[in-house]
This record gives structure tokens, sequence and C-alpha cells, in this order.
């Protein structure tokens, strides 16, 4: 019926601290939304009393800004989240409160203060681990072979707008099926479990894990006998090397070398 | 012995169903309690999808309330979607709690609150998919107890086939006493089997137990009588009544769902019951006397209830938000505390009068002025004067004229079809009061920038109200009036501009109509059409008329009725009606008496205000009135620590 809404004389306060938080989705929590997820963030914003910002006008959003989400259904242990805080607060203590204020399996890991930049230009990929119950690792290994040496494989995607087809392979920069994975029983049953280590750079449309399993079936016939299980472990830079840089060493780095006044 | 969660199993599903966020609980608020240290668990549910059914006061009331008790575990289910109905049946994975995944059939007592009679055919999904028998006759000492509550507990005959129990009325008492039973019976090691243990629930004569009444039928249809069937079983269940609000604080820690659900507030009662005596309304009916939460308590659960939820909206929920006694400064105290906050806060207020839009000042202070919505019910006066909505034509558009001119520009009107005398003149009055309330705004505001919204639904007459003895109309008759009403509106094309206008139309009334007034024969319907496919029927999208007729069509000629002879038929004075037998209070003469007055287009005051009218509650109930004033002021926020809530 009606809306009472910060708007203090002379608008709102400004933002004096911008703090960039890495968290995690696990368990039963994988299957949170990012809309779901940002609803419970911006309420546990509000449980622990956060001094958070808000932006202007009629209706004030608080200042928080997601890099790109796991998709609903894949777990996730490099989520990134940047708030504006209109006081300061001491990071340690926001991963505190915040993760207290969270149902458990959403887990806030980490926070530094930003030292500039953005999130987003510091992350172009993404590390994946894939666990295929049901798969032998030495299926999962030729289909793998099969995948990397097409040099493009189309796969359809349902999206809200209908069907459209994108390249699964272009993107994939590492694709392994480790030998070792026979044996490793799975969380969701007993069978044995391949485990798959991927490496995706970001691009649009993104191209996510299950469009890189629809490639090898696309492409080496792999079926899967029960629901695959995956799991986000890194977001970062890619470097020559094809490894990960961490998006938040950058703002660690210059918190020790030049710390904030308190 | 330790009850297995089905995680493992329905986790597989889950990948492959919408929403999957909605069946894996973990809410702030849910309880997890160990199995093996409780004596008596119960399941409870409100039987629709979990987007409604999560935010339900009643069932997050009794889970609170339940999980207090040391050795008592209660657990949440509710309605799944047909995506993942399908894969349960496909895969064997059996219906289960949100909380820790356990089978529903694991647990002693099963309790469905029924705020519709629309959710009759998900419970029957829920017992299906739990493998608790749908017949009350099958089950034996594994199978969980089947309670239903909430105001459709008022007359549960439609589905005395399913159920085991019901409560009619307040909740918060009766569910301990029943834990008390039940605990009592399994620590004797279950004498008599389930057969004595509900006829331990029926003799507090607070429990109805279909099965111990017998029902007997007049060769033209008619009940002739409904008489217990078991020595020491009351003639007449009664209602239950929390006296007290005050000492019943719930929710203090309410369930903040992840997913996305109707109603992502904090919602507190500030009172319960209704003597404004609105005669199709039947929550007012049951739910009286009035019972005030006092300012106090209102102030200390709001302000816990968001410092718990992180909740950005408070709701002040009751049956007619505005007749608190001290609504005043109720609402003028939140506003001052919560200024420059991030907090808003709502009074679903429908009262059609200036209060009410200074109270809706009081709670936008310094922000958007939306939308307001009043609710006349009735276009003419003449209607209004039936269904004792006392508002005049003046009042309601100097009302909204107000609100105009105080910076709202929209405004909502509700109002119903197919009132008992209502006819095509009184439904076309509808236009020509929203045409004035244009006029009037226009010329208050100089700015066309204005609008109504008229939203117009079927009437459904319900047990325990002065209606109950009222013939419905057809939904052909309410379709050609939305129609003609439609193009009333619309025949000024200036002010039909200014004017929205919803309505729904008459086919599902006349279903919720059979399950209102229904029978114990209706069940047979409820069946076939759950057979047939029937779920989730306060959806449109799933709803289908057709099926409901068919199946009606089909089952109840075999007793000689129809869907009309429930539905558009009239009941006279003698008439034993399916209900009589459970008491909410109200006594029958005086509910034939006010729909006399009705026929007669005569008023009846509110007993808060004027004498008491004897509708016969207070004395057999034993009851009162609790209004106020107390006089007292909100208290003060207290100045908990400014900064960062850390665990310590
Ligand atoms: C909030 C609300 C809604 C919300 C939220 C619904 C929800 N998920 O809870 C929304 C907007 C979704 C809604 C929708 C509808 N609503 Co509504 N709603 C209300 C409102 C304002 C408050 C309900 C409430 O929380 N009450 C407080 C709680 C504590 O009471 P309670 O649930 O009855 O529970 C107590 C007892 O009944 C008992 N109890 C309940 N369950 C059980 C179970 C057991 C086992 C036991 C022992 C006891 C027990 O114990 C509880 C504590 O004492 C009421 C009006 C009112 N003030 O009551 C209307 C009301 C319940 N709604 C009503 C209607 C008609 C509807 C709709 C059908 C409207 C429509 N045509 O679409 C839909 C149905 C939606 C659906 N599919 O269920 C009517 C019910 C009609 C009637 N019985 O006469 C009411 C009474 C409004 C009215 N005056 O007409 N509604
Ligand atoms: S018995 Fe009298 S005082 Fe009590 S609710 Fe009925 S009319 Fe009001």
């Amino acid at each position: 019926m009606s809306r009472t809404k910060p708007q203090p004389e002379g608008g709102q306060a400004p933002v004096v601290q911008r703090v960039r938080l890495r968290y995690a989705k696990r368990g039963p929590m994988r299957f949170t939304s990012h809309r779901d997820f940002a609803r419970a963030f911006e309420r546990a914003i509000l449980r622990a009393n956060v001094p958070i910002a808000y932006s202007q006008g009629f209706t004030p959003h608080p200042k928080v800004s997601y890099a790109s989400a796991a998709p609903t259904g894949v777990a996730s242990e490099a989520e990134y989240v940047e708030i504006g805080l209109r006081e300061r607060a001491d990071p340690r203590e926001l991963v505190w409160a915040l993760d207290a204020a969270l149902s458990p399996g959403l887990d806030i890991l980490e926070a530094v203060e930003a030292t500039g930049g953005s999130l987003a230009e510091r992350i172009d990929a993404s590390a994946w681990r894939i666990e295929l119950p049901g798969v032998t690792a030495n299926a999962a290994r030729h289909a793998v072979d099969v995948f990397l040496a097409a040099t493009e494989v189309p796969v359809e995607r349902l999206t809200k707008q209908g069907r459209r087809t994108l390249d699964a392979r272009g993107p994939v920069v590492r694709l392994d099926a480790p030998q070792t994975s026979d044996a490793t029983p799975s969380e969701v049953s007993g069978v044995p479990c391949a485990i798959l280590d991927l490496v995706v750079r970001q691009v649009t449309p993104s191209v996510r894990p299950d469009d890189v399993l629809s490639g090898l079936r696309v492409a080496a016939d792999l079926e899967l006998p029960v629901p695959p299980r995956a799991t986000r472990l890194a977001q970062g830079v890619l470097t020559p090397q094809g490894e990960l840089v961490d998006p938040l060493a950058a703002d660690r780095d210059a918190a020790v070398i030049g710390a904030p006044p308190p | 012995m330790s009850v297995a969660s089905v995680f493992p199993k329905l986790e597989r599903l889950l990948p492959e169903v919408s929403k999957p966020i909605q069946y894996v609980g973990g809410e702030l608020g849910a309880v997890v309690k160990d199995w093996d240290a409780a004596t008596v668990r119960w399941v409870l549910s409100y039987p629709d999808a979990y987007e409604v059914g999560l935010p339900n006061q009643g069932v997050q009331i009794l889970y609170e309330v339940l999980n207090e008790q040391a050795d008592v575990l209660a657990e949440r289910t509710y309605a799944v979607w047909p995506d993942l109905e399908a894969l349960m049946r496909k895969h064997a994975v059996p219906q289960f709690t949100v909380d820790t995944h356990r089978p529903v059939r694991a647990f002693d007592l099963f309790g469905i609150s029924f705020a519709t009679e629309l959710g009759y055919t998900n419970m029957l999904t829920m017992l299906d998919l739990a493998g608790i028998p749908l017949d009350s006759r099958d089950r034996d000492e594994t199978h969980p107890i089947v309670i239903a509550g909430g105001h459709a507990a008022f007359n549960p005959e439609p589905i005395a086939d399913f159920i085991d129990a019901a409560v009619l009325g307040d909740g918060e008492e009766a569910v301990l006493e029943i834990t008390a039973i039940v605990r009592d019976w399994k620590a004797e090691g279950c004498p008599g089997g389930r057969d004595e243990l509900l006829l331990r629930l029926a003799r507090t004569e607070s429990v109805y137990v279909p099965r111990f009444y017998d029902v007997d039928y007049l060769p033209d249809g008619r009940i002739q009588r409904v008489v217990p069937n078991r020595a020491d079983v009351p003639f007449r269940v009664h209602k239950r009544t929390t006296m007290d609000l005050d000492a019943w604080p719930y929710p203090k820690k309410p369930l903040v769902p992840l997913a996305e659900t109707v109603h992502e507030r904090y919602a507190v009662e500030i009172f319960r019951g209704c003597t404004r005596g609105c005669r199709f309304c039947q929550a007012g009916m049951i739910t009286r006397p009035v019972r005030e939460r006092s300012i106090t308590t209102i102030g200390e659960m709001v302000a816990e209830g968001l410092e718990f939820s992180g909740f950005g909206e408070v709701g002040l929920l009751s049956l007619s938000s505005a007749d608190h006694s001290e609504i005043g400064n109720i609402c003028s105290g939140l506003a001052d505390q919560y200024q420059g906050s991030n907090v808003s806060l709502s009074l679903p207020s429908t009262r059609v009068d200036a209060f009410n839009i200074t109270l809706a000042e009081e709670l936008s202070r310094g922000g958007r002025r939306t939308g307001l919505t009043f609710a006349p019910e009735g276009g003419s006066e003449r209607i209004r004067r039936v269904i004792n909505k006392m508002v005049s034509e003046e009042d309601l558009i100097r009302t909204v004229v107000t609100a105009y001119s105080n910076g709202w520009r929209q405004v909502k009107l509700y109002f119903m079809c197919g009132l008992p005398t209502e006819t095509d003149e009184d439904v076309l009055q509808i236009a020509r009061l929203a045409h004035e309330v244009i006029k009037a705004g226009r010329a208050a505001t100089g700015s066309k920038d204005i609008r109504c919204t008229v939203s117009i639904g079927g009437f459904v007459p319900k047990p325990h109200t002065p209606f109950q003895w009222a013939a419905m109309c057809s939904p052909e008759v309410i379709d050609n009036r939305l129609k003609l009403l439609k193009q009333a509106i619309n025949s000024d094309r200036s002010l039909g501009r200014a004017i929205g206008y919803r309505y729904h139309d008459g086919q599902p009334s006349l279903i919720e109509g059979l399950l209102s007034r229904g029978d114990r024969r209706v069940g047979a319907v409820i069946r076939r059409v759950w057979e047939d496919g029937g779920r989730f029927d306060g959806w449109s999208e799933h709803f289908s008329f057709q099926r409901w007729v068919d199946a009606a069509a089909e089952v109840l000629p075999q007793f000689g009725v129809d869907l009309d002879w429930y539905t558009t038929r009239e009941r006279d004075e003698n008439e034993v009606l399916p209900w009589d037998h459970l008491d909410s209070g109200l006594d029958k003469e005086w509910l034939w008496q006010d729909w006399q007055d009705a026929l007669s287009e005569y008023e009846q005051p509110d007993c808060r205000w004027t004498p008491c009218f004897d509708c016969g509650v207070c004395p057999s109930m034993d009851t009162e009135i609790q209004i106020g004033p107390t006089g007292k002021k909100l208290l003060p926020l207290t100045p908990v620590n400014t900064g960062l809530r850390v665990p310590s």
C-alpha cells in the first residue's frame, strides 16, 4: 500500500568504502538461483546491520553488485560480490557477520577492501569440476579426447527465447578426465564416478558446464545415467600458462602494502 | 528407529524440475531436531505450492509453538508441482518434508491448514505420494493421523472420508492438547490402536472425528440427521479460541525463504476476530469475538521479527486493521521508529473512510503514494444494506476524493457479483460510482492523472454465515453482469479510460460453492476430479471447470442430487445443514434472523460500539470482546548495537 524509504535530507549517504567478498554455494544450497541468492544476501545485510549505502531516488537500492553467477544447480567455491558501505567496516568482521546471517551452505569465505578497478575486469575465465556418477574414467577420457580434437562442437540450449545453438568447444581452455578417478565414490551414489576438470573462457553467450556435457554427448555419445554435479572452483584472469589469477589478489596486496586508515 | 532422509534420491531429480530451491529447505527460522529424541512428531502443511504455502501464518505459528516443546518435533511439507510429482512417482520418492526430507508417512500427525477449499485435491496428491491411503478407514497405526485445520475446517464434510480429524478455530492451544493426548497414548503402549486414539481426541469435544458420526439422508437428498455412533462422543464439536494474543506472540522467528514467495514480509496479526458483521464474510463470523494484541506486544514483535528476519517490509494483519482501538498510535509509532530506515510498513485495510487515509499517510511518510484499496463490496446502497457493508455513496466518493487530493494517484475498489437479491441494476451502479469517483477526483485535483481500478469477483456463500442458506447465481448470470458492467464503464470514453477493470469469471466460484457448502457425498466428486488429474485448483492455469462439472455429473446422480442442488438452490430454515453439528458459537437462530434482516435490507451495527446483539458466541464459548485502548505507547527502540552484528 505504501512505501517508506530512506530519503534523508540532501539524498543518500555516500559510499566511503567498497568491499569485495568471495562466497560459496554448497550442498543443497546450490539450487539457489542468482535471484534467490541476491534476495537472501540483501536480507543478510539487514540482519547483520551492515552499514550499506543506497542509491539515490524514490526507490533506493542497496549498493551491491554481483560478478557473473554460477547457474542454478551448480555449486561454487568462488562467487564474487562487491558492496558499497556508508561507514567503514572491518572486512574480517563483515565475513563473520554476513556468514552468520545467511543460511548454512551459503557461506561467506573472505572479504577485502577494494582498491580500484572492477571485479568484471579481473574475471575472464572459470574453473569447474564435474562429477559424472555412473561413468567410468575411461569412457570420460575417450569422450574428452574426441571433444578436444574437434575445432567446433555446436550444441543446442533451451533459453527463454527458444532454442539457440552455440559452440561448446571454442571457449574451452582445458578439459581433463584424470585417470585416478575410477574408484572415487560419489556423494550421489555408490557407483563409479568420473571427474572432469574444466577451464572455460568467459564469452557471450557464456558456455557453462552443461553445454560442455552436451558437447561430449554430441561429439562422442557420452550418455549420463545420473545427473552430473558441477562445482565452480575458481574464477579469475587466465594467465598464458593457463592458471587463474585470484580476482581479490590485487586488493589483498594493496591492503598489505598501503594499509588504509582505520 | 531413525528415519532416513530421502534427499539423496530427491537430489537427482531436482536438476530436472523448475525452481528446485523450493524443495531443499534450509530457510532461516527452520528447525531441525533429532528424530529419536522426540516423542511426538508432527508434519504440517499448507496444501499449495511452496511459494504460496511458506508465508502462511497459521502453519508458521503452529510450527514454532510445537517446536518449542522439548520432546516434540514439527516439520513442513508443501504441494509439489506436477513436474516433480511425475518424477517422484517414476523414481518412487515419497512425499517429504522440506526441513529434513523425511518421508511424511513416518510422522505421528499430519496437520493440514485449509484457508480455502481449493486445496482439497492437493491434499489427495500429498497423501497419495506419501503412501497414506486416501480413505481414512484404510489407515492403520503405522500411518499419521491426518488433521485438518484453518477456516475451511469449519465444514470439513466434503473431505470427511480423507481426514481422520478436524480442529475448528485457533490452533495454538489445540495442537498442544492433541500432542499431550498422543504422547500419553504412546507412553501407554498405544492401547486400542488408532481407534482408541481417535476416540480420546473426539472426547475432548473440540476435535471432530468424522468417522464417529453417521449421516442419514431424506429421500429428497437433504440431510435427515447427523448423530454420533459411539458412546461418549459429543453431539456437537466446539471451536477453539485463543483468548490472550499477548501470551502467544507468534511467529517470533518467521520463516525466511530462499525461494521467491507471494509475501516477503514480516506479518503481525494485530487482532483476531471481527464484528463488523459483513454478512458474506465467513472469516468475520467464525473468528469472533474481537481480541486485540496490545500496542506494546505489537511493537516488540515488529522489532524482533525484523531483526531476526532481515525483511524490509512489515504487514499489520487482521480482518479490518484500521479498527484496532490504538491503530493511530501503532501507525505513527512505527512510522517514527522506522523513519529513515529501509523498512516499509503496510496496513491491508480496506475500510472506506477518511481515517483509513490518515493511517496510510502516516505509513507512507516521505515515500511514494502508490495505491490505496477500498472494499465497498456492493455497487448500490441497497445491496450494501443487504450485505451489511455500511457505507453511503456520498461517504465513499468523499473518501476516494480525499485520497486523490492527498497525493494518491491510483485507487482500487473491490466488489462482489452474484450477491443475494442482486439485480443487473445493482452491478451497473458500480460503473456509475466509478464514473462519479473519477469526475469528482478530477474536479478536486484539477488533474487528469488519476485512476481507479474496479476489481470484482463472484460471491460464494459460506457455512456459518447468514448467507449459508442463499442460492448462488449461475456462472452465466454472473458472466453476463460482468460483461454489462464492462460496457457501462466504457460507455463514457473519457472516464472509462481512467478506470481499470479486473474480474474473476463465475465458473471457479461455482466450484468453490460446491466445496464450501458440500456434504460427505461431495467427497466422491473431489476424488474423481483428482483421479482425473485435478491439481492446484486455486491456480487459473491448472483449474478446469469442465473436469469438476463432469465429475459431479458422473458421481452425484447415484445420491439423487447434482451440482445445482448444492450451489444454486436456496435452503429453508428447517433444513439440516451439513455443518450443524460443528459449533462456531454462532446461534443458528441469530444467523437466520440476520439472513431475514438482509432480505429486508436492515443493517446490524458492530457490537464493539453498540450493545451486544446476541450472536451467541460469547456466552457459548465463554469468551468476551477484548479491546483497548490500553493508553500505552510503542516502546522506543532500545538503541541496540548500531554496529555490525558479529556472532559472539
Ligand atoms: C495473508 C492472506 C492471504 C495471502 C497469504 C496466504 C497464505 N499463504 O497464508 C494471499 C494473498 C496469498 C491470500 C490469498 C488468498 N486468500 Co487470503 N487471506 C490472508 C489473510 C489476510 C491473513 C491470513 C492469516 O495469515 N491469518 C492468520 C493465521 C494465524 O490464521 P489461520 O491461518 O487461520 O491459522 C490459525 C487457525 O486457523 C488454526 N489452524 C490453521 N491451520 C491449522 C491446521 C491444524 C492442523 C490445526 C490444528 C489448526 C490450524 O491455527 C492458526 C493459529 O490460531 C486472511 C484474512 C485474515 N485476517 O485472516 C485472508 C483470507 C484467509 N483469504 C481468503 C481468501 C478467499 C483467499 C483467496 C482464495 C483469494 C482468491 N480468491 O484468490 C486466496 C487463496 C490463496 C491460496 N491458494 O491459498 C479468505 C478466506 C475465505 C473464507 N474462509 O471465508 C480470508 C479469510 C479473507 C476474507 N476475509 O475473505 N490470502
Ligand atoms: S456475543 Fe455479542 S458481544 Fe460477543 S461477538 Fe456476538 S454480538 Fe459481539
